[in-house]
Protein backbone atom coordinates (compact mmCIF):
# COMPACT_ATOMS: atom_id res chain seq x y z
CA UNK A 1 0.00 0.00 0.00
CA UNK A 2 2.80 2.40 0.93
CA UNK A 3 4.59 1.50 -2.29
CA UNK A 4 1.52 2.33 -4.41
CA UNK A 5 0.95 5.54 -2.46
CA UNK A 6 4.54 6.57 -3.09
CA UNK A 7 4.18 5.80 -6.83
CA UNK A 8 1.04 7.92 -6.94
CA UNK A 9 2.66 10.71 -4.94
CA UNK A 10 5.68 10.74 -7.25
CA UNK A 11 3.42 11.11 -10.25
CA UNK A 12 1.60 13.98 -8.63
CA UNK A 13 4.87 15.66 -7.60
CA UNK A 14 6.03 15.50 -11.22
CA UNK A 15 2.86 17.38 -12.15
CA UNK A 16 3.63 20.06 -9.61
CA UNK A 17 7.27 20.41 -10.61
CA UNK A 18 6.36 20.53 -14.30
CA UNK A 19 3.88 23.33 -13.95
CA UNK A 20 6.08 26.04 -12.45
CA UNK A 21 3.27 28.53 -13.05
CA UNK A 22 1.20 26.84 -10.32
CA UNK A 23 4.09 27.00 -7.86
CA UNK A 24 4.58 30.69 -8.59
CA UNK A 25 0.86 31.43 -8.29
CA UNK A 26 0.76 29.62 -4.96
CA UNK A 27 3.63 31.55 -3.34
CA UNK A 28 3.30 34.87 -5.15
CA UNK A 29 -0.06 35.80 -3.62
CA UNK A 30 0.95 35.37 0.04
CA UNK A 31 4.30 37.05 -0.63
CA UNK A 32 2.56 40.00 -2.29
CA UNK A 33 0.18 40.19 0.69
CA UNK A 34 3.10 40.08 3.09
CA UNK A 35 4.90 42.93 1.35
CA UNK A 36 1.70 44.91 0.90
CA UNK A 37 0.75 44.66 4.55
CA UNK A 38 4.23 45.33 5.86
CA UNK A 39 5.23 48.20 3.58
CA UNK A 40 1.89 49.76 2.57
CA UNK A 41 -0.72 49.17 5.28
CA UNK A 42 1.64 48.27 8.10
CA UNK A 43 2.59 51.87 8.90
CA UNK A 44 -1.03 52.77 9.55
CA UNK A 45 -2.41 49.59 11.17
CA UNK A 46 0.69 48.14 12.70
CA UNK A 47 0.64 50.32 15.82
CA UNK A 48 -2.26 48.52 17.45
CA UNK A 49 -0.51 45.16 17.31
CA UNK A 50 2.37 45.82 19.65
CA UNK A 51 5.91 45.08 18.55
CA UNK A 52 6.97 44.27 15.01
CA UNK A 53 4.10 44.13 12.52
CA UNK A 54 5.83 41.61 10.28
CA UNK A 55 6.17 39.26 13.22
CA UNK A 56 2.46 39.76 13.84
CA UNK A 57 1.29 38.88 10.32
CA UNK A 58 3.73 36.13 9.27
CA UNK A 59 1.65 33.25 10.78
CA UNK A 60 -1.46 34.45 8.90
CA UNK A 61 0.56 34.71 5.70
CA UNK A 62 1.73 31.11 6.11
CA UNK A 63 -1.84 29.96 6.61
CA UNK A 64 -2.72 31.89 3.44
CA UNK A 65 0.03 30.04 1.56
CA UNK A 66 -1.48 26.71 2.48
CA UNK A 67 -4.98 27.87 1.54
CA UNK A 68 -3.87 29.05 -1.90
CA UNK A 69 -1.89 25.83 -2.45
CA UNK A 70 -4.66 23.36 -1.73
CA UNK A 71 -6.90 24.87 -4.42
CA UNK A 72 -4.52 23.30 -6.93
CA UNK A 73 -4.75 19.93 -5.21
CA UNK A 74 -8.50 19.98 -5.78
CA UNK A 75 -7.96 21.10 -9.37
CA UNK A 76 -5.46 18.34 -10.15
CA UNK A 77 -7.63 15.63 -8.62
CA UNK A 78 -10.68 16.84 -10.52
CA UNK A 79 -8.73 16.92 -13.80
CA UNK A 80 -7.70 13.29 -13.21
CA UNK A 81 -11.35 12.38 -12.75
CA UNK A 82 -12.47 14.24 -15.89
CA UNK A 83 -9.70 12.64 -17.97
CA UNK A 84 -10.59 9.11 -16.86
CA UNK A 85 -7.23 8.60 -15.14
CA UNK A 86 -8.80 7.88 -11.76
CA UNK A 87 -11.04 5.27 -13.40
CA UNK A 88 -8.02 3.69 -15.02
CA UNK A 89 -6.40 3.39 -11.56
CA UNK A 90 -9.63 2.08 -10.06
CA UNK A 91 -9.71 -0.85 -12.46
CA UNK A 92 -6.13 -1.78 -11.57
CA UNK A 93 -5.00 -3.95 -8.66
CA UNK A 94 -3.60 -1.02 -6.68
CA UNK A 95 -4.30 -0.36 -3.02
CA UNK A 96 -7.51 1.71 -3.17
CA UNK A 97 -6.26 4.10 -0.49
CA UNK A 98 -3.19 4.96 -2.56
CA UNK A 99 -5.23 6.75 -5.24
CA UNK A 100 -6.35 9.58 -2.96
CA UNK A 101 -3.49 9.10 -0.50
CA UNK A 102 -0.85 9.79 -3.14
CA UNK A 103 -2.47 13.07 -4.10
CA UNK A 104 -2.84 14.07 -0.46
CA UNK A 105 0.81 13.24 0.27
CA UNK A 106 2.17 15.23 -2.66
CA UNK A 107 -0.07 18.19 -1.93
CA UNK A 108 0.99 18.25 1.72
CA UNK A 109 4.63 18.06 0.73
CA UNK A 110 4.42 20.82 -1.86
CA UNK A 111 2.48 23.09 0.47
CA UNK A 112 5.12 22.70 3.14
CA UNK A 113 7.78 23.68 0.61
CA UNK A 114 5.73 26.75 -0.36
CA UNK A 115 5.34 27.64 3.31
CA UNK A 116 9.12 27.44 3.77
CA UNK A 117 9.62 29.72 0.75
CA UNK A 118 7.22 32.26 2.16
CA UNK A 119 8.89 32.03 5.57
CA UNK A 120 12.23 32.71 3.90
CA UNK A 121 10.82 35.83 2.23
CA UNK A 122 9.42 36.92 5.60
CA UNK A 123 12.89 36.60 7.09
CA UNK A 124 14.31 38.68 4.27
CA UNK A 125 11.66 41.33 4.95
CA UNK A 126 12.60 41.56 8.60
CA UNK A 127 10.77 38.74 10.40
CA UNK A 128 12.80 37.81 13.47
CA UNK A 129 12.31 35.19 16.16
CA UNK A 130 14.29 33.87 19.04
CA UNK A 131 12.06 30.91 19.70
CA UNK A 132 13.60 27.61 20.79
CA UNK A 133 13.89 24.27 18.97
CA UNK A 134 10.98 22.77 20.90
CA UNK A 135 8.66 25.57 19.80
CA UNK A 136 9.88 25.29 16.21
CA UNK A 137 9.11 21.58 16.23
CA UNK A 138 5.68 22.19 17.68
CA UNK A 139 5.10 24.90 15.06
CA UNK A 140 6.14 22.43 12.33
CA UNK A 141 3.81 19.76 13.76
CA UNK A 142 0.88 22.18 13.77
CA UNK A 143 1.67 23.34 10.23
CA UNK A 144 1.86 19.75 8.93
CA UNK A 145 -1.38 18.81 10.65
CA UNK A 146 -3.12 21.94 9.36
CA UNK A 147 -1.86 21.34 5.81
CA UNK A 148 -2.96 17.72 5.95
CA UNK A 149 -6.43 18.73 7.16
CA UNK A 150 -6.88 21.33 4.41
CA UNK A 151 -5.47 18.95 1.79
CA UNK A 152 -8.14 16.38 2.62
CA UNK A 153 -10.70 19.15 2.45
CA UNK A 154 -9.35 19.86 -1.04
CA UNK A 155 -9.62 16.16 -1.93
CA UNK A 156 -13.24 16.23 -0.83
CA UNK A 157 -14.07 19.25 -3.00
CA UNK A 158 -12.02 17.88 -5.87
CA UNK A 159 -14.11 14.69 -5.80
CA UNK A 160 -17.37 16.58 -5.51
CA UNK A 161 -16.87 19.31 -8.12
CA UNK A 162 -18.52 19.00 -11.52
CA UNK A 163 -15.71 20.88 -13.28
CA UNK A 164 -12.00 21.31 -12.60
CA UNK A 165 -12.41 25.08 -12.70
CA UNK A 166 -15.02 25.02 -9.95
CA UNK A 167 -13.13 22.57 -7.74
CA UNK A 168 -10.94 25.20 -6.06
CA UNK A 169 -13.65 27.74 -5.28
CA UNK A 170 -13.97 26.60 -1.65
CA UNK A 171 -10.55 28.16 -1.04
CA UNK A 172 -12.01 31.66 -1.56
CA UNK A 173 -14.17 31.10 1.47
CA UNK A 174 -11.12 30.07 3.47
CA UNK A 175 -9.32 33.19 2.22
CA UNK A 176 -12.16 35.26 3.64
CA UNK A 177 -11.83 33.45 6.96
CA UNK A 178 -8.17 34.49 7.10
CA UNK A 179 -9.18 38.15 6.87
CA UNK A 180 -11.89 37.76 9.51
CA UNK A 181 -9.34 36.45 12.00
CA UNK A 182 -6.55 38.05 14.01
CA UNK A 183 -4.16 37.51 11.06
CA UNK A 184 -3.70 41.14 10.10
CA UNK A 185 -5.46 43.15 12.78
CA UNK A 186 -6.33 42.32 16.41
CA UNK A 187 -9.94 41.16 16.77
CA UNK A 188 -10.49 43.89 19.37
CA UNK A 189 -10.65 46.46 16.56
CA UNK A 190 -13.52 44.68 14.74
CA UNK A 191 -17.27 45.40 15.06
CA UNK A 192 -18.85 43.31 17.85
CA UNK A 193 -20.59 40.84 15.52
CA UNK A 194 -17.52 40.12 13.40
CA UNK A 195 -15.40 40.06 16.51
CA UNK A 196 -17.53 37.28 17.99
CA UNK A 197 -17.23 35.35 14.76
CA UNK A 198 -13.49 35.97 14.42
CA UNK A 199 -12.80 34.82 17.96
CA UNK A 200 -14.62 31.52 17.50
CA UNK A 201 -13.77 30.43 13.99
CA UNK A 202 -11.26 27.57 13.61
CA UNK A 203 -8.47 29.52 11.95
CA UNK A 204 -8.14 31.89 14.90
CA UNK A 205 -6.66 29.47 17.48
CA UNK A 206 -4.43 27.99 14.76
CA UNK A 207 -3.04 31.38 13.76
CA UNK A 208 -2.71 32.53 17.36
CA UNK A 209 -0.87 29.39 18.38
CA UNK A 210 1.51 29.71 15.43
CA UNK A 211 2.13 33.34 16.34
CA UNK A 212 2.67 32.52 19.98
CA UNK A 213 5.12 29.72 19.13
CA UNK A 214 7.08 31.89 16.73
CA UNK A 215 7.19 35.16 18.61
CA UNK A 216 6.75 34.67 22.33
CA UNK A 217 8.33 31.23 22.53
CA UNK A 218 5.35 29.59 24.26
CA UNK A 219 2.47 27.57 22.90
CA UNK A 220 -0.07 30.01 24.30
CA UNK A 221 -3.56 29.43 25.62
CA UNK A 222 -5.24 28.28 22.40
CA UNK A 223 -2.75 25.53 21.44
CA UNK A 224 -4.98 22.65 22.54
CA UNK A 225 -7.93 24.14 20.67
CA UNK A 226 -5.77 24.62 17.55
CA UNK A 227 -4.75 20.96 17.51
CA UNK A 228 -8.31 19.81 18.20
CA UNK A 229 -9.63 21.86 15.26
CA UNK A 230 -6.96 20.48 12.91
CA UNK A 231 -7.58 16.89 13.95
CA UNK A 232 -11.34 17.41 13.75
CA UNK A 233 -11.20 18.92 10.25
CA UNK A 234 -8.80 16.20 9.13
CA UNK A 235 -11.03 13.40 10.44
CA UNK A 236 -14.19 14.92 8.95
CA UNK A 237 -12.63 15.74 5.57
CA UNK A 238 -10.96 12.34 5.31
CA UNK A 239 -14.13 10.39 6.14
CA UNK A 240 -16.25 12.52 3.83
CA UNK A 241 -13.73 12.05 1.00
CA UNK A 242 -13.69 8.28 1.41
CA UNK A 243 -17.50 8.15 1.37
CA UNK A 244 -17.77 10.35 -1.73
CA UNK A 245 -15.00 8.40 -3.45
CA UNK A 246 -16.69 5.06 -2.87
CA UNK A 247 -20.05 6.38 -4.00
CA UNK A 248 -18.83 8.32 -6.98
CA UNK A 249 -20.17 6.49 -10.00
CA UNK A 250 -18.63 7.36 -13.31
CA UNK B 1 -14.57 -22.05 -21.68
CA UNK B 2 -16.37 -18.82 -20.94
CA UNK B 3 -14.33 -16.26 -19.07
CA UNK B 4 -17.08 -13.63 -18.79
CA UNK B 5 -20.53 -14.67 -17.62
CA UNK B 6 -23.28 -12.11 -17.17
CA UNK B 7 -26.65 -13.20 -15.81
CA UNK B 8 -29.74 -11.03 -15.53
CA UNK B 9 -27.68 -7.92 -14.81
CA UNK B 10 -29.71 -4.84 -13.88
CA UNK B 11 -28.78 -1.26 -13.08
CA UNK B 12 -30.80 1.89 -12.51
CA UNK B 13 -29.69 5.47 -12.05
CA UNK B 14 -32.45 6.95 -9.94
CA UNK B 15 -35.66 6.12 -11.81
CA UNK B 16 -33.90 5.42 -15.08
CA UNK B 17 -33.63 1.67 -15.58
CA UNK B 18 -30.48 1.53 -17.71
CA UNK B 19 -29.99 -2.25 -17.74
CA UNK B 20 -33.10 -4.41 -17.67
CA UNK B 21 -31.67 -7.90 -17.26
CA UNK B 22 -28.64 -8.46 -19.47
CA UNK B 23 -27.34 -11.97 -20.19
CA UNK B 24 -24.34 -13.03 -22.22
CA UNK B 25 -21.15 -15.05 -22.04
CA UNK B 26 -17.77 -14.52 -23.66
CA UNK B 27 -15.47 -17.39 -24.53
CA UNK B 28 -11.81 -17.23 -23.68
CA UNK B 29 -9.61 -15.75 -26.40
CA UNK B 30 -12.54 -14.44 -28.44
CA UNK B 31 -13.57 -10.97 -29.50
CA UNK B 32 -17.06 -10.09 -28.30
CA UNK B 33 -18.79 -6.93 -29.47
CA UNK B 34 -21.59 -5.15 -27.64
CA UNK B 35 -23.35 -3.27 -30.37
CA UNK B 36 -25.78 -0.49 -29.59
CA UNK B 37 -26.60 3.12 -30.22
CA UNK B 38 -25.79 5.91 -27.76
CA UNK B 39 -27.60 5.43 -24.48
CA UNK B 40 -28.24 1.72 -25.00
CA UNK B 41 -26.32 0.91 -21.81
CA UNK B 42 -22.98 -0.24 -23.24
CA UNK B 43 -20.77 1.88 -20.99
CA UNK B 44 -22.82 0.93 -17.93
CA UNK B 45 -22.14 -2.75 -18.63
CA UNK B 46 -18.42 -2.05 -19.07
CA UNK B 47 -18.32 -0.03 -15.83
CA UNK B 48 -19.94 -2.85 -13.87
CA UNK B 49 -17.74 -5.56 -15.37
CA UNK B 50 -14.55 -3.57 -14.73
CA UNK B 51 -15.52 -3.09 -11.05
CA UNK B 52 -16.03 0.68 -11.33
CA UNK B 53 -19.65 0.62 -10.23
CA UNK B 54 -21.79 -2.05 -8.60
CA UNK B 55 -24.75 -3.55 -10.42
CA UNK B 56 -28.19 -3.57 -8.77
CA UNK B 57 -29.22 -7.13 -9.50
CA UNK B 58 -28.11 -10.27 -11.27
CA UNK B 59 -24.55 -11.50 -11.32
CA UNK B 60 -21.40 -11.24 -13.33
CA UNK B 61 -18.27 -13.36 -13.22
CA UNK B 62 -14.96 -12.36 -14.73
CA UNK B 63 -12.11 -14.89 -14.95
CA UNK B 64 -13.90 -16.98 -12.37
CA UNK B 65 -14.42 -14.18 -9.85
CA UNK B 66 -17.59 -12.38 -8.86
CA UNK B 67 -17.68 -8.63 -9.57
CA UNK B 68 -19.72 -8.12 -6.42
CA UNK B 69 -17.33 -9.73 -3.95
CA UNK B 70 -13.93 -10.27 -5.58
CA UNK B 71 -13.21 -6.96 -7.31
CA UNK B 72 -9.54 -6.84 -6.40
CA UNK B 73 -8.93 -10.32 -7.88
CA UNK B 74 -10.70 -9.30 -11.08
CA UNK B 75 -8.54 -6.18 -11.35
CA UNK B 76 -5.46 -8.41 -11.62
CA UNK B 77 -6.96 -10.15 -14.67
CA UNK B 78 -8.40 -7.23 -16.61
CA UNK B 79 -7.65 -3.85 -18.04
CA UNK B 80 -9.94 -1.11 -19.28
CA UNK B 81 -9.45 1.29 -22.14
CA UNK B 82 -12.19 3.82 -21.73
CA UNK B 83 -13.98 5.99 -24.27
CA UNK B 84 -11.44 8.76 -23.95
CA UNK B 85 -7.71 8.08 -23.89
CA UNK B 86 -6.85 8.13 -20.19
CA UNK B 87 -3.20 9.10 -20.50
CA UNK B 88 -1.37 11.52 -18.25
CA UNK B 89 -0.69 14.62 -20.34
CA UNK B 90 2.00 15.91 -18.02
CA UNK B 91 4.07 12.76 -18.36
CA UNK B 92 5.96 11.48 -21.40
CA UNK B 93 4.84 8.30 -23.17
CA UNK B 94 7.62 6.37 -21.45
CA UNK B 95 6.71 7.74 -18.02
CA UNK B 96 3.07 6.89 -18.57
CA UNK B 97 4.01 3.27 -19.26
CA UNK B 98 6.50 3.20 -16.40
CA UNK B 99 3.79 4.46 -14.05
CA UNK B 100 1.48 1.58 -14.95
CA UNK B 101 4.42 -0.87 -14.66
CA UNK B 102 5.13 0.45 -11.16
CA UNK B 103 1.48 0.24 -10.12
CA UNK B 104 1.16 -3.31 -11.47
CA UNK B 105 4.45 -4.21 -9.76
CA UNK B 106 6.03 -5.36 -13.02
CA UNK B 107 9.67 -6.32 -12.75
CA UNK B 108 11.92 -4.77 -15.42
CA UNK B 109 9.33 -2.11 -16.12
CA UNK B 110 11.71 0.00 -18.17
CA UNK B 111 12.42 -2.75 -20.69
CA UNK B 112 8.71 -3.57 -20.98
CA UNK B 113 7.99 0.11 -21.52
CA UNK B 114 10.62 0.27 -24.26
CA UNK B 115 9.17 -2.82 -25.92
CA UNK B 116 5.63 -1.47 -25.87
CA UNK B 117 6.79 1.90 -27.22
CA UNK B 118 8.43 0.07 -30.13
CA UNK B 119 5.40 -2.20 -30.70
CA UNK B 120 3.09 0.79 -30.93
CA UNK B 121 5.36 2.96 -33.06
CA UNK B 122 5.96 5.45 -30.28
CA UNK B 123 9.73 5.04 -29.84
CA UNK B 124 10.50 8.36 -31.52
CA UNK B 125 7.98 10.19 -29.37
CA UNK B 126 8.83 8.25 -26.20
CA UNK B 127 10.15 11.18 -24.23
CA UNK B 128 7.68 13.79 -25.39
CA UNK B 129 4.83 14.78 -23.14
CA UNK B 130 1.57 13.06 -24.06
CA UNK B 131 -0.06 16.50 -24.27
CA UNK B 132 1.71 17.01 -27.61
CA UNK B 133 0.37 13.76 -29.12
CA UNK B 134 -2.22 13.42 -31.89
CA UNK B 135 -5.49 11.59 -31.22
CA UNK B 136 -4.19 8.41 -32.86
CA UNK B 137 -0.95 8.45 -30.85
CA UNK B 138 -2.85 8.99 -27.59
CA UNK B 139 -5.06 6.02 -28.38
CA UNK B 140 -2.00 3.89 -29.12
CA UNK B 141 -0.38 4.90 -25.86
CA UNK B 142 -3.66 4.24 -24.08
CA UNK B 143 -3.83 0.68 -25.44
CA UNK B 144 -0.12 0.11 -24.74
CA UNK B 145 -0.77 1.10 -21.11
CA UNK B 146 -3.62 -1.40 -20.98
CA UNK B 147 -1.29 -4.21 -22.02
CA UNK B 148 1.15 -3.74 -19.14
CA UNK B 149 1.02 -6.81 -16.93
CA UNK B 150 -0.50 -8.93 -19.75
CA UNK B 151 -4.13 -8.88 -18.62
CA UNK B 152 -6.15 -11.89 -19.74
CA UNK B 153 -9.23 -9.85 -20.52
CA UNK B 154 -9.28 -6.42 -22.10
CA UNK B 155 -12.31 -4.14 -22.12
CA UNK B 156 -12.42 -1.56 -24.88
CA UNK B 157 -15.16 1.03 -24.65
CA UNK B 158 -15.73 2.43 -28.16
CA UNK B 159 -12.07 2.03 -29.10
CA UNK B 160 -12.35 3.73 -32.49
CA UNK B 161 -14.78 6.56 -31.76
CA UNK B 162 -13.23 9.79 -32.99
CA UNK B 163 -10.37 8.14 -34.89
CA UNK B 164 -9.63 8.79 -38.57
CA UNK B 165 -9.95 5.81 -40.96
CA UNK B 166 -6.23 5.05 -40.89
CA UNK B 167 -6.00 5.05 -37.09
CA UNK B 168 -9.16 2.96 -37.02
CA UNK B 169 -7.65 0.28 -39.25
CA UNK B 170 -4.55 0.28 -37.09
CA UNK B 171 -6.71 -0.24 -33.99
CA UNK B 172 -8.49 -3.14 -35.66
CA UNK B 173 -5.16 -4.78 -36.47
CA UNK B 174 -4.04 -4.36 -32.85
CA UNK B 175 -7.26 -5.88 -31.53
CA UNK B 176 -6.96 -8.88 -33.84
CA UNK B 177 -3.34 -9.39 -32.86
CA UNK B 178 -4.28 -9.40 -29.18
CA UNK B 179 -7.04 -11.93 -29.72
CA UNK B 180 -4.70 -14.14 -31.74
CA UNK B 181 -2.36 -14.06 -28.78
CA UNK B 182 -5.11 -15.52 -26.57
CA UNK B 183 -6.45 -12.36 -24.94
CA UNK B 184 -10.21 -12.15 -24.48
CA UNK B 185 -11.63 -8.89 -25.76
CA UNK B 186 -14.94 -7.30 -24.95
CA UNK B 187 -15.50 -4.17 -26.96
CA UNK B 188 -18.43 -1.83 -27.37
CA UNK B 189 -19.18 -0.08 -30.60
CA UNK B 190 -21.89 1.81 -32.35
CA UNK B 191 -20.40 0.93 -35.74
CA UNK B 192 -21.93 -2.08 -37.41
CA UNK B 193 -19.02 -2.58 -39.78
CA UNK B 194 -16.63 -2.65 -36.83
CA UNK B 195 -18.59 -5.41 -35.11
CA UNK B 196 -18.90 -7.28 -38.41
CA UNK B 197 -15.20 -6.94 -39.14
CA UNK B 198 -13.77 -7.82 -35.74
CA UNK B 199 -16.07 -9.78 -33.53
CA UNK B 200 -16.43 -13.53 -33.15
CA UNK B 201 -19.77 -12.88 -31.51
CA UNK B 202 -22.00 -9.85 -31.45
CA UNK B 203 -24.67 -8.93 -28.93
CA UNK B 204 -27.10 -6.22 -29.97
CA UNK B 205 -28.03 -4.04 -27.00
CA UNK B 206 -31.11 -1.90 -27.17
CA UNK B 207 -32.96 -0.11 -24.40
CA UNK B 208 -31.05 -1.97 -21.71
CA UNK B 209 -31.62 -5.48 -23.07
CA UNK B 210 -29.75 -7.82 -25.38
CA UNK B 211 -32.10 -8.21 -28.35
CA UNK B 212 -29.89 -10.58 -30.35
CA UNK B 213 -26.68 -12.49 -29.77
CA UNK B 214 -24.71 -14.57 -32.24
CA UNK B 215 -22.04 -14.57 -34.92
CA UNK B 216 -22.37 -11.97 -37.67
CA UNK B 217 -23.62 -14.71 -40.02
CA UNK B 218 -26.20 -15.90 -37.50
CA UNK B 219 -27.50 -12.40 -36.97
CA UNK B 220 -27.79 -11.82 -40.70
CA UNK B 221 -30.02 -14.86 -40.97
CA UNK B 222 -32.53 -13.02 -38.79
CA UNK B 223 -33.60 -10.90 -41.74
CA UNK B 224 -35.02 -12.37 -44.96
CA UNK B 225 -32.37 -13.22 -47.52
CA UNK B 226 -34.70 -13.08 -50.51
CA UNK B 227 -34.29 -9.46 -51.54
CA UNK B 228 -33.68 -9.29 -55.30
CA UNK B 229 -32.48 -6.19 -57.11
CA UNK B 230 -33.00 -5.69 -60.83
CA UNK B 231 -32.24 -2.98 -63.33
CA UNK B 232 -34.08 -2.46 -66.64
CA UNK B 233 -33.20 -0.60 -69.83
CA UNK B 234 -35.97 1.96 -69.31
CA UNK B 235 -38.62 3.00 -66.84
CA UNK B 236 -41.57 1.50 -68.69
CA UNK B 237 -39.89 -1.92 -68.69
CA UNK B 238 -39.35 -1.58 -64.96
CA UNK B 239 -42.99 -0.56 -64.50
CA UNK B 240 -44.21 -3.52 -66.53
CA UNK B 241 -42.11 -5.89 -64.42
CA UNK B 242 -43.41 -4.26 -61.23
CA UNK B 243 -47.03 -4.95 -62.18
CA UNK B 244 -46.21 -8.52 -63.24
CA UNK B 245 -44.47 -9.17 -59.89
CA UNK B 246 -47.13 -7.55 -57.70
CA UNK B 247 -47.13 -10.45 -55.21
CA UNK B 248 -43.40 -9.94 -54.44
CA UNK B 249 -43.82 -6.47 -52.88
CA UNK B 250 -42.10 -4.60 -55.73
CA UNK B 251 -40.48 -1.25 -55.10
CA UNK B 252 -39.67 0.68 -58.22
CA UNK B 253 -37.23 3.57 -58.38
CA UNK B 254 -36.67 4.71 -61.97
CA UNK B 255 -35.08 1.83 -63.88
CA UNK B 256 -34.35 -0.07 -60.65
CA UNK B 257 -36.74 -2.57 -59.12
CA UNK B 258 -36.47 -4.36 -55.79
CA UNK B 259 -38.64 -7.36 -54.96
CA UNK B 260 -38.75 -9.65 -51.96
CA UNK B 261 -39.04 -13.41 -52.23
CA UNK B 262 -38.89 -15.85 -49.35
CA UNK B 263 -35.32 -16.73 -50.30
CA UNK B 264 -36.08 -20.38 -51.13
CA UNK B 265 -35.43 -22.04 -54.51
CA UNK B 266 -39.19 -22.45 -54.93
CA UNK B 267 -39.75 -18.77 -54.31
CA UNK B 268 -37.08 -17.77 -56.81
CA UNK B 269 -38.42 -20.25 -59.39
CA UNK B 270 -41.88 -18.74 -59.11
CA UNK B 271 -40.34 -15.28 -59.47
CA UNK B 272 -38.56 -16.35 -62.65
CA UNK B 273 -41.74 -17.93 -64.05
CA UNK B 274 -43.65 -14.69 -63.59
CA UNK B 275 -40.85 -12.73 -65.25
CA UNK B 276 -40.68 -15.15 -68.16
CA UNK B 277 -44.46 -15.04 -68.66
CA UNK B 278 -44.46 -11.23 -68.72
CA UNK B 279 -41.38 -11.15 -70.93
CA UNK B 280 -39.27 -9.17 -68.43
CA UNK B 281 -35.59 -8.94 -69.34
CA UNK B 282 -33.57 -7.05 -66.70
CA UNK B 283 -30.06 -5.91 -67.63
CA UNK B 284 -28.88 -6.68 -64.10
CA UNK B 285 -30.17 -9.19 -61.61
CA UNK B 286 -28.76 -9.86 -58.14
CA UNK B 287 -29.81 -11.35 -54.86
CA UNK B 288 -28.85 -9.00 -52.03
CA UNK B 289 -27.06 -10.33 -48.94
CA UNK B 290 -28.50 -8.87 -45.76
CA UNK B 291 -26.10 -6.63 -43.85
CA UNK B 292 -25.79 -6.12 -40.12
CA UNK B 293 -27.47 -2.77 -40.72
CA UNK B 294 -30.60 -4.59 -41.85
CA UNK B 295 -30.46 -6.76 -38.75
CA UNK B 296 -29.79 -3.86 -36.41
CA UNK B 297 -32.60 -1.72 -37.73
CA UNK B 298 -34.99 -4.60 -37.80
CA UNK B 299 -34.19 -5.55 -34.19
CA UNK B 300 -33.94 -2.13 -32.63
CA UNK B 301 -36.79 -0.67 -34.69
CA UNK B 302 -39.04 -3.34 -33.24
CA UNK B 303 -37.84 -2.53 -29.75
CA UNK B 304 -38.41 1.17 -30.20
CA UNK B 305 -42.09 0.60 -30.92
CA UNK B 306 -42.40 -1.14 -27.57
CA UNK B 307 -40.55 1.46 -25.54
CA UNK B 308 -40.58 4.61 -27.61
CA UNK B 309 -39.57 7.32 -25.15
CA UNK B 310 -37.60 5.21 -22.74
CA UNK B 311 -34.23 5.97 -24.29
CA UNK B 312 -31.93 6.64 -21.40
CA UNK B 313 -28.56 8.20 -20.78
CA UNK B 314 -25.44 6.29 -19.95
Amino acid sequence: MLRDTWTMAQRSLKHILRSPDTIITVVIMPIAMLLLFVYVFGGAIGHGTGGSYINFITPGIIVMTVVSGIAYAAFRLNMDIQRGIINRFRTMPVAPSSILGGQAASSTLSNLVSSLLVLAVAFAAGFRTSTGLGEWLMFAALLVLFTLALTWMAVFFGLLAKTAEGSGSFSYLLMLLIFISPSFVPTASMTPFLRGFAEHQPLTPIIETMRSLLTSGTAGSSAALAFVWCIGILAAAYSASVIVYKRRSV
Amino acid sequence: MSTITVKNLTKAYGKQQVLKGVDFTVEEGKIFALLGSNGAGKTTIINILTTLIPGDGGEANIAGFSVATEAQKIRKAISLTGQFAAVDDMLSARENLQLICDLRHVKNGSSLAAKLLADFGLSDAADRRAATFSGGMRRRLDIAMSLVGSPKIIFLDEPTTGLDPEARNEMWRTIRKLANGGTTILLTTQYLDEADELADRIAVLDGGKIVANGTAAELKRLVPAGIVEMTFTDESAAQKAASALAEFAPKQDGVALTVTSDGSVKGLASLFHKMEAANCEPTEFSQKQPTLDDVFFKLTGKQKAASSDKKVGK
